[in-house]
């Protein structure tokens, strides 16, 4: 089969990893910005960043015949830091008008902070001026649920945004029908360990259907599985869904999804 | 659902998924039993996590759907404020003042 994964972090994975997605059918993998393990201490540190997503892991990608975009942005863990955050959000429109950059992302919010608040508005300020596409990260575990609400609250109070342009990334049973009902895309993560299971993400296809659904693995430094797509996509056969069900779900989600930017050609 | 695809029934389910929950519901069971079992188990099973963790466990037993949902909710923060700062903070995967 075919796949798309619309959120994995290739640049903390292995050479060897691309070489399994390629084989495997997944060979258009898409990496936001994310919090690499460990808080970075200056603006030029998120630049090399911004860099090695934008233009180097593209070039590793295409050596094994995967192709790579990513979305720029500031994680919210590391918002907290305003002086910092200011700084970097201005190396922002440089790296969105690289030809591999989708969009704005991941960017939202981690604990709920005032910090990471103000950081999170700016980003979205920014992308009604560009006219960008949108991925949000919501909070972890406990966080999670008030965390959604309030990024919804602060998207819906600004009418430029569409929300289908928005997609709401780490959903769980608890948030899904809230997002959908509020006309976002959500996308659903695969962890081994701390987020959603196959078995857990198919149930959430039988429940809310597969209209603006993306499943990624998220796949990074941590327990983590770059494959896992494929896995979650065969939890969908094993209970009977036909193929083409499981392709609308694996592929051509988030390629509806992302080719509202027009720099995305899914391979 | 196109033919010849066929959706499962709930028998069917039960029995593809039974032992490998059985499996994960023994590894909760031994989890419990580990913490009784070690040094300090009384401030273990007064801790926040311990305690939500319990009442989660009751909420797997409440007959009818939305278990799943009902379990992330008793996790979950279910205050509206912004906090002050994030600096040194981390999630726990349990609020702490959620359960008495």
């Amino acid at each position: 089969m075919k796949a798309i994964d619309p959120h994995i972090h290739m640049s903390s994975r292995t050479t060897d990893d691309y070489l399994k997605l390629a084989i495997s059918g997944i060979h258009t993998v898409i990496e936001p910005a994310f919090w690499a393990g460990f808080d970075r201490s200056s603006a030029a540190s998120f630049r090399d960043y911004f860099h090695l997503i934008s233009v180097t892991e593209p070039a590793r990608a295409a050596r094994f015949g995967v192709k790579h975009y990513c979305w720029i942005g500031l994680n919210s863990k590391e918002a907290e830091d305003l002086k910092l955050s200011e700084e970097v959000l201005a190396l922002l429109p440089e790296f969105l008008d690289r030809p591999t950059a989708l969009g704005i992302g991941e960017v939202g919010l981690n604990k709920n902070s005032r910090n990471e608040i103000r950081v999170l508005e700016q980003h979205l300020d920014l992308a009604v001026k560009r006219n960008e596409l949108l991925l949000i990260h919501t909070p972890h575990l406990e966080d999670k649920l008030k965390g959604t609400r309030i990024i919804m609250d602060m998207i819906l109070a600004k009418p430029a945004l569409d929300p289908g342009r928005v997609l709401i990334d780490h959903a769980e049973e608890h948030t899904i029908r809230e997002i959908k009902e509020n006309g976002f895309w959500f996308g659903l993560t695969l962890y081994p360990n701390s987020k959603g299971s196959p078995e857990r993400a198919i149930d959430a296809v039988e429940l809310y259907g597969t209209e603006r659904l993306c499943i990624n693995s998220s796949a990074d430094w941590s327990v983590s599985d770059p494959l896992s797509i494929l896995k979650c996509a065969n939890e969908m056969r094993r209970r009977g869904y036909p193929e083409t069900d499981i392709n609308r779900v694996f592929y051509e989600n988030p390629k509806t999804f992302l080719s509202q930017c027009p720099k995305f050609q899914a391979a | 659902m196109t033919p010849p695809y066929q959706k499962m029934n709930a028998s069917e389910i039960l029995e593809l998924y039974f032992i490998e929950n059985r499996a994960r519901l023994l590894d909760i069971a031994s989890f419990l039993d580990r913490i009784d079992r070690y040094e300090g188990a009384e401030e273990a099973r007064d801790d926040f996590r311990y305690r939500a963790l319990r009442q989660a466990l009751e909420l797997v037993q409440k007959p009818g759907p939305g278990r799943t949902a009902a379990i992330q909710l008793c996790f979950s923060d279910p205050t509206s404020e912004p906090i002050a700062s994030a600096l040194g903070l981390k999630a726990f995967g349990a609020f702490e003042g959620g359960t008495p």
